[in-house]
């Protein structure tokens, strides 16, 4: 029975807390926010990228030549994949998440013999994912997205993943992060990004007869450098949606340590009350049944 | 000229610019095109230079992209830029500092990985002097 002394003790500790935690998750709701225009602002591009590489796509289909970021190597031993996670942890599951399928993935393409290499973003997964994974590492990168996620810090992912790609060292790659889906729910996604899997070209909504385009230099040369951008560009999104994910999971699980840390005083102060309360009897009991003796 | 070309630009990050206009100068890579309303499909990479928007016959706005793509077809102009800004809000001091740290960068550079980087920098950095030098005369 803890004395009355350390209740108010504990008391006092869960209630700051909670201050913490509630202000955590004012600062993800907020960040959430933000988080969610940018992903939202960046849309555009994105969409405008697909349509073009659909209609380039379309046209190049059948040939050969067409460059291997694309097409892929033609084998399926070497798989990359590249895991976003957080730098910071007071998410909730979400680095768990992914870690968790991460590693599953992983030791799915081991058993079927295949080579694996892994680039991690964001400090959690590197950390969790070192004790098993460690050597496969070819890349850590942290601290992206302390200041808003910039073009340039994916740019810079994308370019490494070219390189390896160019040099042969993998011929599958793979990135895992959280899809944004709602405060509440984040969805882990897989999402293959070389060789591409091209969007179907769908009919443009405002009803134009899809038109043969004409290309300055050849489709070739617009390809070869546009399938890079792409990857930046894919990569880019990834890193907005798990960011909007991050901020999202870390305010649903700041409201539910906030709400529990709320039934903790509740409880602990009626333990208090209770104690306090009882201790007064005993006194009271003690002085009647003393006056009572003599 | 009542028909107007709907002309979009685009960057990684958000969508600077949507509007009709009529008629747009963009620097392709194999020279600038004039894209009007009904202009051919085409698509094409751009080089470093200056997007003219022209209306009524003058050109009412201008604006520094560093690469990307532009997408033509016979109502719409977009263009997909690597970076984008309007010309006016360039500066000399600015671009020549841009001018200065790239050409260190290439010097500095040590593997072809950051050379070509470096290389592209310049010419980035170049092309911006060059947009800046035709507009203050």
């Amino acid at each position: 029975m803890p004395s009355l002394k350390d209740l108010r003790l504990r008391i006092v500790s869960v209630k700051s807390t909670r201050k913490i935690t509630s202000a955590m998750k004012m600062v993800a709701a907020s960040k959430l926010r933000r988080a969610q225009s940018s992903a939202e602002a960046a849309r555009p591009y994105a969409e405008r990228m697909e349509r073009m590489l659909g209609a380039l796509a379309s046209s190049l289909a059948g040939q050969s030549g067409a460059p291997r970021l694309l097409t892929g190597t033609g084998k399926d031993d070497v798989h990359l994949i590249v895991v976003v996670t957080s730098d910071r942890g007071l998410c909730g599951g979400f680095n768990g998440s992914i870690v968790r399928a991460t590693r599953a993935h992983v030791t799915g393409l081991q058993a079927d013999g295949k080579t694996v290499k892994i680039i991690t973003i964001g400090r959690k997964g590197r950390d969790q994912l070192r004790r098993e994974f460690g050597s496969l590492y070819v890349e850590t990168y942290e601290g992206i997205g302390r200041k808003g996620i910039a073009f340039a810090e994916a740019n810079n992912i994308a370019d490494k993943v070219t390189t390896m790609f160019d040099a042969g060292e993998f011929d599958v790659c793979t990135v895992v992060y959280n899809r944004f889906q709602s405060a509440i729910s984040q969805v882990v996604t897989l999402q293959q990004l070389v060789p591409l899997a091209v969007p179907e070209t769908q009919a443009d909504d405002s009803g134009e007869v899809k038109a043969l385009y004409e290309y300055e230099p050849t489709e070739e040369a617009i390809l070869a450098d546009l399938l890079p951008r792409n990857l930046a560009v894919q990569i880019f999104r990834s890193l907005l949606e798990s960011n909007a994910s991050e901020q999202g999971a870390r305010m649903t699980a700041m409201d539910n340590a906030t709400r529990n840390a709320g039934d903790m005083i509740n409880s602990l102060t009626i333990r208090y009350n209770r104690s306090r309360q009882a201790q007064i009897t005993k006194e009271l009991i003690e002085i009647i049944s003393g006056a009572e003796a003599l | 000229m009542s028909e107007k070309v709907e002309f979009e630009l685009v960057s990684p990050e958000r969508l600077l610019i949507s509007q009709a206009v009529d008629m747009v100068v963009v620097p392709g890579s194999e020279g600038d095109f004039g894209a009007l309303p009904r202009h051919a499909p085409m698509i094409t990479s751009v080089r470093p230079g200056v997007i003219a928007i022209y209306e009524d016959g003058d050109v009412s706005e201008r604006i520094f992209v560093a690469g990307g793509f532009a997408e033509v077809t016979e109502a719409r102009v977009t263009v997909l830029a690597e970076e984008a800004v309007k010309v006016s809000d360039l500066n000399h001091e600015g671009v020549a500092t841009r001018l200065r740290l790239a050409e260190e960068a290439l010097e500095e550079a040590d593997t072809d990985v950051t050379r070509v980087q470096a290389q592209r920098a310049l010419v980035v950095a170049r092309a911006m002097q060059a947009a800046l030098g035709a507009t203050v005369h």
